[in-house]
């Protein structure tokens, strides 16, 4: 405890939230991780705003633009700006391609008009963080290129990130609803239900996922609506991982029920309910929110390989599987990398969750 | 160690049976039934089924029957070993599948087989020299491991072998012998492709086996009976090796037994990847054509080969851990 370098009046007047929020303090990977996350959800709220295009506009002269960065000084004066694209026409096929003109400088503005879109659903507006001025033709920005279609790989990559961090948290939200319960059910009466949670656990930890995901996704009508398709999706993966949360949950209870502060509020006469919400729940909630971080990774992973192979979301929806579904093909990978840009996202969030979810398992943990 | 044998060969016939249920379900979830897929795919050819002949199909295949009984129909028929007829090819389901069933048991095998080799002493390593170079090296590795979803790393690599060594790396067989009938020589070449799309598969495993292992190893390596080891001088390699490892093993060993369906998992988007001879490409083909027979059939072939998979993983692992074999005999 002396480690956390405090006065013993401060420690003994802390409450619980405040003993846990110190000891995460000091785990300097879990804080880095903790600001990553929460500005990758700031980044899912503000989406629109921060992308540079329309993500679902098509353009086929834009097809595959190499990415290109603001420069940000122009004659040693500070004027960012991109260069315009100027047509050549390839000796060869005969085929018009896009090139940078650096003689064409058009500068960057903030808070630029763009395509219009509602701000948190509501407010409807057209101003975006970055634009450019006197664009003309194919003239854009391309931080990350574009894809065959001329879409601009940033603004979709940023607008994949509401699909894919929601329906981690839409989908833990589900198992974690089916985890408590029935790992609470499991902890709390033992017994012969415990011995059948328990195996009903096994069985399905045993069972291979993904194909079992594939051909329940498969199933989806074609018909439904990219909303249905998005919760029947969060269903299927949640039906999977709730029973790590039960585990969780289960193992919290079975070490709590022989504690003297229970066994002293049952002797009181408080009800079970009662118990269980004002005694249990503050010293296991911790361990909730550290196994539900936990599986945030997981869910964000299954969704991003059930698009990628195409039985997750469906276009026009994007998340970040989708846009690695175009990276597939070598031939089209080797001619334009940075479709692989998908990739970096994915692999921060589920670095981030899983340092912050360590993180909050150490620091809730009282003998840690 | 009987007690805990029937234990698991219980819970494997009861998992083989939810899985049986899973699949039945999906071939039954598309709207329509078979014959009425049938008959489309007819019409799609030009010729047409009466009304009568549609019912006379039904009847033949108990699709007017209650729903249970369909089960147990179907479920009768795949005991016996048919599988029924794949839609997309024309050809019963057992030809489709062919081979690619085990290639696909044999690739997830390689991956856990070498999950084990790996991380079994690189995890002891961490432990005995923990914040050493190589422990550093080895959890920097092993985070990364566990954030890379393995479909990922195969793209990357697939990208940098054709973009810098100007080779494609997928595939299990050089194109000589993928039609080839088995011989040694097929096999042969199958042991020189098997490595990377093992090595793929495993590292998420394996780095989570090393974050375990060296959790445990270290544990076991601050009680008193160790130091008392050293006290008397037993050599370090001993002093770790004798008891603390074999001591640690356990939750390794548990943890173990859900590796199995996890790689077997992996390897379908895997394949799909590297372009692997397995069933991951033909069960997507299936799915995508709606051809739920072969779909269904991968599915419960693939859930059944797992259990028994993992039940072999759970054995070997008995072997290795005295105190899951001589449970119940105390």
């Amino acid at each position: 405890m002396t480690a956390i370098g405090l006065t013993d009046d401060r420690l003994a007047q802390a409450t619980q939230l405040q003993l846990t929020w110190w000891r995460f303090r000091r785990h300097r990977l879990a804080v880095i991780s903790l600001v990553i996350v929460a500005l990758f959800y700031l980044g899912a709220v503000f989406a629109d705003f921060l992308a540079v295009a329309d993500p679902h506009a098509t353009d086929a002269r834009r097809s595959f633009i190499p990415p290109q960065g603001i420069s940000l000084f122009d004659d040693g004066a500070f004027r960012p700006h991109v260069s315009g694209l100027k047509g050549v026409r390839d000796p060869k096929t005969f085929k018009l391609v896009y090139t940078p003109d650096p003689s064409r400088k058009l500068p960057v503005v903030l808070f630029a008009h763009g395509y219009p879109y509602l701000l948190f659903g509501l407010i409807p507006t057209d101003r975006h963080l970055l634009g450019i001025e006197g664009g003309q033709g194919v003239d854009g920005i391309f931080l990350l290129g574009t894809d065959q279609l001329g879409r601009d790989l940033f603004s979709r990559l940023v607008v994949a990130t509401r699909i894919s961090l929601s329906i981690g948290l839409a989908g833990v939200a589900f198992s974690l609803m089916l985890g408590i319960l029935l790992g609470g059910v499991s902890g709390l009466y033992g017994g012969a239900v415990d011995t059948l949670i328990q195996r009903v656990i096994e069985v399905v930890r045993s069972i291979p996922t993904i194909p079992l995901w594939m051909g329940l996704a498969a199933a989806l009508p074609n018909t439904w609506s990219v909303t249905q398709v998005y919760f029947a999706i969060t269903l299927i993966i949640s039906l999977v991982s709730w029973t790590e949360l039960a585990r969780v949950t289960r193992g919290r209870f079975l070490a709590l029920r022989e504690e003297d502060f229970v066994i002293a509020a049952e002797l009181s006469g408080a009800g079970q309910m009662r118990i269980i919400l004002r005694h249990m729940l503050p010293s296991f909630a911790s361990h909730i929110i550290a196994a539900t971080s936990l599986a945030l990774p997981v869910m964000i992973v299954s969704e991003t390989s059930l698009s990628f192979l195409g039985l997750g979301l469906r276009p026009p929806a994007i998340s970040w599987g989708i846009l690695l579904q175009d990276a597939q093909n070598v031939q089209v990978l080797a001619g334009a990398p940075w479709l692989l840009s998908a990739a970096v996202p994915v692999i921060l969030v589920i670095l981030a969750f899983n340092f912050l979810g360590d993180g909050i398992r150490d620091a809730a943990d009282p003998y840690g | 160690m009987l007690i805990y044998l029937a234990r698991r060969l219980a819970l494997a016939m009861v998992t083989c049976a939810a899985i049986s249920v899973l699949t039945f379900v999906i071939i039954r979830l598309p709207p329509g039934d078979f014959v009425d897929a049938y008959i489309a795919n007819l019409a799609v050819g030009g010729s047409s089924v009466s009304a009568e002949q549609a019912a006379a199909m039904r009847r033949e295949y108990g699709l007017d029957r209650p729903v249970v009984v369909q089960y147990g129909l179907w479920m009768g028929k795949v005991i016996s070993g048919d599988f029924g007829v794949s839609m997309m090819w024309k050809r019963p389901v057992t030809e489709v599948i062919g081979d690619r069933l085990w290639l696909t048991m044999a690739v997830s095998f390689a991956a856990l087989l070498l999950t084990w080799v790996i991380a079994l002493p690189i995890g002891i390593y961490s432990a005995a020299r923990q914040y050493s170079v190589g422990d550093y090296i080895a959890t920097t590795l092993g985070f990364i491991g566990l954030a890379i979803p393995n479909f990922l790393l195969a793209l990357i690599l697939m990208y940098l072998g054709f973009r810098y060594l100007g080779l494609s790396v997928g595939g299990l067989f050089t194109p000589e012998y993928a039609q080839a009938p088995w011989s040694w020589g097929k096999f042969g070449d199958l042991m020189v492709h098997i490595p990377l799309p093992a090595a793929v598969l495993a590292l998420a495993g394996t780095a989570q086996l090393i974050r375990i292992m060296r959790a445990n190893l270290l544990d076991e390596l601050r009680k008193p009976y160790v130091v008392t080891a050293r006290a008397k001088g037993i050599s370090e390699v001993r002093a770790v090796l004798k008891y603390p490892v074999r001591a640690a093993l356990n939750p390794f060993a548990s943890s173990s037994a859900y590796l199995f369906p996890y790689l077997v998992s992996g390897s379908i988007v895997v394949s799909l990847v590297l372009g692997l001879p397995t069933v991951g490409p033909l069960l997507l083909q299936a799915l995508v054509a709606q051809d739920m027979f072969l779909a269904g059939t991968i599915v419960l072939l693939l859930g059944v080969l797992t259990v028994i998979g993992t039940l072999i993983s759970d054995l070997l692992l008995m072997w290795i851990e005295p105190r899951i074999r001589l449970q119940g005999r105390a």
